[in-house]
């Protein structure tokens, strides 16, 4: 891929220049050129310019010939990532995905599960639509380990030729897969949110948010098998249960050195005492600032614990030490696409923003009616939090009758 | 103690705002700075330098103006600096990236730690430090956020240095042991990054920032940049901005059950 600029549509107006957060493009002669060497293909000169005389020459995924070697690999397959010998629920997201890829493709869909004593597990994932699912089934392999799981994927990978491989954007997922993917030279997109098929080339398009998700991206990878995605938690909707779908389980063993690490798992601790776990919440309450006091933050964790939510922070909260990095919703702390997500006491600063703006409804609550939280709520509450919260969280467990 | 650190440079996006009448990212004079999880990553490097001694190199990869993200590290502590830069480069995808990288490092060859930030702000991916760690075939941990014990040992000859970390995951923590020569990646929660000093920016100013191009390092040309990439960018659009929607006024009680009322279905 490249940028030019069509001279004959440029008008020397400087907008690009402004836009460009590289500085790399100058106008010379009434018109704009770009220095590749500062260029990184980011777009947003594309975007600025109101006469479209900036393109991206792009590689049209119907002008692709599959080498024959291509033509082997057959098939969509989902890691199923499992933590204490259960399939997790994003890898039921992937195979509801899954499934529609490989209906369109006209390919199997098919589980990977690693872990140990997984006959159970593979047969609920089977239930959940899939023909096959490959399991390699050792005591070596019943955490997950960067090392022992790399491995076995590769060669499960090169064996078995899939064209297509899934696996959550997690903390497994994306230190697994980057791993994988460098070690058979395939093309990997990270922390997917769209995913179709291209139905003239059967390229796979994956759609990623870039820039905390102020641009998107569709990538494909024309000319690498498998094309491989991680998965943004909670955007895709889970494949359904079916008790009598069948499928088969296929088995698979490789020696021990395979399975060895040069690493090893000396504990695994699990800090349940709170409701943490932000990415699996499906409502999360957040305070930040305005809560004035770490105590306050008591208010907030009474509505989380009625509406079974996850309690969140902003950065401001969390660097002031009144609640722990894990906590922390936006840019350096974690991305969240919950189906509630609501905001107390939180001005909504870009790096808070691009960690939450995907939720499916936003309510902000915040006494100050210009932050720039209101914009992106579905519902905004201009008012005291210490007023309201008491009231929510009461009204909440009347009609939760809890 | 050998530590390198990969930084990348990245637009700015403390004051960034979203341009209310387009509803994109305003960019006029946004400057560029150290990727804030590669912040944590120096410091921490720089952090077990103090307590093991040895050096601290930083590298990144980038067009020359990421000579000041270099520049920076150097005046927080650094002691070497090393700018990977050639037009051959360009366009490249993680893959190749971390391959880049990784031939670097076996170019630098004396190292015991490689340490990297998460991921990069801008593009979010978090793939090119397990990738650098696969090219070189050595351990990696994660999401480090605290650094438990690092003991440097050689009986015999032979090195049998270890770290133990904590590594976060979604419901809490693992603590990993890895043989040295590894490379970890670091969260917002291991440190607080140190403010440079005068001397330090001083010495920045004059130091020597090592520059290798595609010649320097023993690359397959085919591996490298746009060539080297498995996956293509075909599409770049903003995606429908989000409107504020509906602003609830009155007193505590009214707007609460008015609230419960909208979200009632929802919740149960």
């Amino acid at each position: 891929m490249s940028i030019k600029v069509i001279n004959e549509k440029c008008t020397g107006c400087k907008l690009c220049i402004k836009a460009c957060p590289f500085a790399a493009i100058e106008v010379k002669n009434k018109k704009a050129e770009i220095d590749l060497d500062k260029c990184t293909l980011c777009g947003a000169c594309i975007e600025a310019c109101k006469f479209d005389a900036i393109v991206l020459t792009k590689i049209s995924p119907s002008e692709i010939d599959f080498p024959r070697k291509i033509e082997e690999h057959k098939g969509v397959w989902v890691f199923c990532e499992q933590k204490n010998g259960i399939a997790q629920s994003v890898a039921y997201e992937l195979l509801g995905k899954g499934r529609e890829l490989a209906d369109t493709l006209g390919v199997e869909l098919c589980g990977v599960l690693l872990g140990e004593n997984m006959k159970n597990e593979a047969q609920k994932v089977i239930h959940r639509g899939v023909n096959k699912v490959y399991l390699v089934d050792s005591p070596m392999l019943k955490h997950y380990q960067d090392e022992p799981y790399t491995k076995t994927l590769i060669k499960l990978i090169k064996e078995y030729k899939p064209e297509i491989v899934l696996c959550g954007a997690t903390s497994i997922g994306r230190s697994l897969i980057s791993r994988v993917a460098i070690g058979i030279h395939a093309g990997l997109t990270a922390d997917c949110t769209g995913l179709d098929i291209d139905k003239e080339s059967r390229l796979l398009l994956q759609t990623r948010p870039a820039f905390g998700g102020n641009i998107m991206a569709t990538i494909i990878c024309p000319n690498h098998r498998p094309q491989m995605s991680t998965v943004r938690h909670k955007v895709m909707k889970e494949a359904a249960v079916n008790n009598h779908h069948r499928g088969k389980i296929i088995e698979v063993n490789y020696d021990a050195q395979t399975y060895k690490s040069r690493t090893k798992l000396l504990d695994i601790v699990e800090e349940i005492e709170e409701t943490v776990n932000l990415t699996e919440a499906d409502i999360i309450v957040s305070g930040g600032r305005g809560l004035q006091n770490p105590e306050n933050f008591k208010l907030i964790e009474d509505l989380a614990k009625v509406l079974g939510g996850a309690v969140g922070a902003s950065r401001a909260a969390v660097d002031s030490g009144w609640k722990t990095y894990s906590h922390q919703v936006g840019q350096t702390g974690k991305t969240v696409c919950p189906k509630i997500y609501i905001a107390c006491g939180i001005s909504g600063q870009i790096q808070h923003l691009v960690g939450m703006q995907s939720s499916e409804v936003i309510v902000a609550i915040n006494k100050d009616p210009h932050v720039p939280i209101f914009n992106v709520a579905t519902y905004g509450i201009i008012g005291d939090l210490f007023e309201i919260l008491p009231e929510l969280t009461k009204k909440f467990k009347e009609v939760l009758k809890k | 103690m050998n530590i390198i650190v990969c930084i990348k440079q990245v637009p700015d996006t403390v004051d960034v705002r979203i341009d209310p009448e387009t509803n994109t990212l305003v960019r006029v004079g946004v400057a560029c700075i150290i990727n804030p999880f590669d912040m944590y990553a120096i410091e921490e490097g720089l952090r077990l330098k103090d307590k093991f001694g040895g050096k601290v190199t930083v590298i990144t990869m980038g067009p020359p103006q990421a000579d000041e993200a270099l520049r920076e590290a150097i005046s927080l502590g650094a002691d070497e600096a090393i700018l990977v830069s050639d037009r051959a480069f360009a366009g490249s995808d993680t893959w190749a990236t971390s391959y880049t990288l990784a031939r670097a490092m076996h170019k630098i060859a004396d190292y015991d730690l490689i340490i990297c930030g998460k991921q990069a702000i801008d593009g979010d991916t978090a793939q090119v430090g397990p990738g650098i760690s696969a090219h070189l075939e050595i351990p990696q941990i994660t999401y480090v956020k605290k650094i438990e014990e690092l003991n440097l040992h050689s009986a015999k000859g032979i090195a049998h240095s270890v770290i133990r970390a904590e590594r976060m995951t979604e419901e809490g923590f693992e603590i990993i042991e890895s043989p040295l020569p590894c490379l970890i990646t670091v969260v917002k929660e291991i440190n607080e990054p140190r403010l440079p000093s005068l001397k330090g920016k001083m010495r920045a100013k004059k130091a020597e920032i090592k520059k290798w191009e595609a010649k320097d390092l023993d690359v397959d040309p085919a591996l490298i940049g746009l060539n080297g990439s498995p996956t293509k960018v075909v599409k770049i659009f903003t995606p429908p901005p989000r409107k504020g929607g509906q602003i609830l006024r009155g007193e505590a009680k009214e707007v609460a059950s008015k609230l419960v009322e909208l979200l009632k279905n929802e919740v149960i």
